[in-house]
């Protein structure tokens, strides 16, 4: 490897952060699209979680403005909500480290609702709140799916020797 | 269970950052939706991180190139078949349509009321993207270059579909109808009536507020749109009425529409320039600040002859044939 370990790393970390950017304006036939989880919210936790000293809120915060040109939603909107769950994961990382999976996945539904209900009252004081319940599915879904992505950012975690 | 222990771990600077970022945001998004003063920056944003929009759009392409293969000749010719035979038809109704046109052009000019300059349109193909969990919007594969302006409405083979909200060089987005922060002035197209459709956020819903009880307004009404504030020219059907609550303890009536636009399927939509009012000594000057871009115009039906109006001498009276696949026209959409 020509590169360096740190480097390396941080590559890793990116490249996972734009295909979860990727996942998160994939298309699907529209009926699904309630049930889209917050890709790049449950990557973010889990960097943030195992490695808070390289991912945190500033990270988090450039991923979500990222979306928010990619989505063309206000600037900062999901900015603000993806650094406001980097900061709460980078908080209790150790705690969330101890956690047994299933345990885990109820603190992503939280993150990832909190996340949501604050894109939702940004929206709202921008007057474009939608009139539907379908905003809570997405953290339903993520918590569902949090298990298996653990699993597989961990094992990338360990054959990329990303630290 | 989260509150406990945990503050010998945090990293000084976390809370700060946070805070830091946070206030930041929120400028940002204070900046964005009162002064529009980040335009610019997120056009060029937008030009940096279209190769994501590329890549998400992959697996649709190639899914539809295998389904294209798979098909086969066939269905493919069936398909040639049924567009060639349903070309005359559509055709011989712009004939009429044209005719029909001319002659609302000369009523008016006789009542010496303004008329209406012909409409120009252009296909645009959708990059396949989804929109943000809230929202409903498209990319539109076209661009400032292509003559695009925010506010112009998109619509498709049967209906309006939303209009465009951002425009960016090579690409833009449009929000739907159905998207929260999207309303259209609409009329019932029995009576007039006039009323707003508000999106829900819901694919297939928009809402009509603000009609009273007393209102005339029954399931399966349709909505045109009714040209008022300028945006939207007038007549294109928008949704069909298809519920009714009449709560008494509301002072408005709750109604739920559906869109009659595909607002989920096509993969193309139609980008119109919508007529303007204007008094006919206007009408070609108006005409030549909407010409330049996109000269295609194919088989143009026989105009039919009509009285000499400057505005009609130099554009074609209605939406150019959009070219292959999509054999519709806007202007039969209007079931009037």
């Amino acid at each position: 490897m020509s590169l360096s370990h740190g480097t390396r790393s941080r590559l890793i970390i990116v490249a996972s952060l734009f295909v979860a950017l990727v996942l998160s304006i994939l298309p699907w036939p529209v009926w699904t699209e309630q049930f889209r989880p917050d890709w790049l919210a449950l990557v973010l936790i889990y960097w943030c979680m195992a490695l808070p000293t390289r991912v945190g809120v500033g990270t988090a915060w450039s991923a979500g403005l990222m979306l928010d040109v990619l989505y063309g939603s206000m600037l900062g909107e999901n900015a603000l909500a993806k650094s406001l769950i980097a900061f709460l994961t980078v908080r209790f990382h150790l705690q969330l480290r101890m956690f047994p999976r299933w345990q885990q996945a109820v603190v992503v539904l939280l993150l990832v609702a909190a996340n949501n209900l604050l894109v939702l009252w940004i929206k709202n004081l921008a007057g474009q709140a939608p009139s539907t319940w379908s905003y809570l599915t997405p953290s339903i879904v993520s918590m569902l799916l949090w298990p298996w992505l653990f699993v597989i950012l961990r094992d990338i975690r360990r054959h990329g020797n990303v630290s | 269970m989260l509150q406990i222990s945990g503050w010998q771990i945090r990293s000084p600077s976390n809370l700060t950052r946070f805070v830091l970022l946070a206030l930041l945001s929120v400028g940002l998004m204070l900046l964005d939706a009162r002064g529009h003063h980040l335009q610019k920056i997120r056009a060029g944003l937008t030009v940096l991180f279209a190769p994501i929009q590329i890549v998400a759009a992959i697996p649709v392409r190639v899914g539809g190139a295998i389904i294209d293969f798979v098909r086969g000749d066939a269905s493919l010719r069936a398909e040639a078949e049924r567009l060639r035979s349903e070309q005359p038809i559509l055709l011989a109704r712009v004939q009429r349509y044209e005719a029909l046109e001319a002659e609302n052009a000369h009523l008016r000019q006789l009542l010496g009321t303004s008329a209406l300059v012909a409409e120009r349109a252009v296909v645009a193909e959708l990059l396949e993207v989804a929109s943000e969990p809230f929202r409903r919007t498209l990319v539109i594969a076209r661009g400032a270059k292509d003559g695009l302006y925010i506010g112009q409405p998109v619509i498709d083979a049967y209906g309006i579909r939303g209009q465009v909200s951002e425009v960016g060089v090579l690409q833009s987005t449009a929000i739907l109808i159905t998207d929260p922060g999207h309303a259209i002035p609409v009329q019932v197209n029995r009576n007039g009536l006039r009323a707003i459709a508000f999106g829900t956020g819901a694919p297939d819903t928009v809402s009509i507020r603000y009609l009273t009880a007393s209102a005339d307004i029954k399931p399966d009404d349709l909505l045109v749109s009714s040209g008022i504030g300028g945006g939207f020219p007038f007549g294109y059907p928008v949704a069909k009425v298809k519920k009714i609550v009449n709560d008494p303890n509301e002072s408005f009536l709750d109604i739920l529409a559906t869109p009659v636009a595909q607002l989920s399927h096509n993969k193309e939509v139609l980008l119109i320039w919508p007529a303007k009012s204007v008094m006919p000594t206007e009408a070609k000057k108006a005409v030549e600040m909407k010409k330049p871009a996109e000269q295609k115009k194919p088989v143009e039906p026989k105009k039919p002859i009509s009285i000499k109006k400057p505005a009609e001498t130099d554009t074609p009276v209605v939406a150019p044939t959009p070219p292959v696949r999509d054999p519709a026209k806007p202007a039969e959409g209007t079931d009037q």
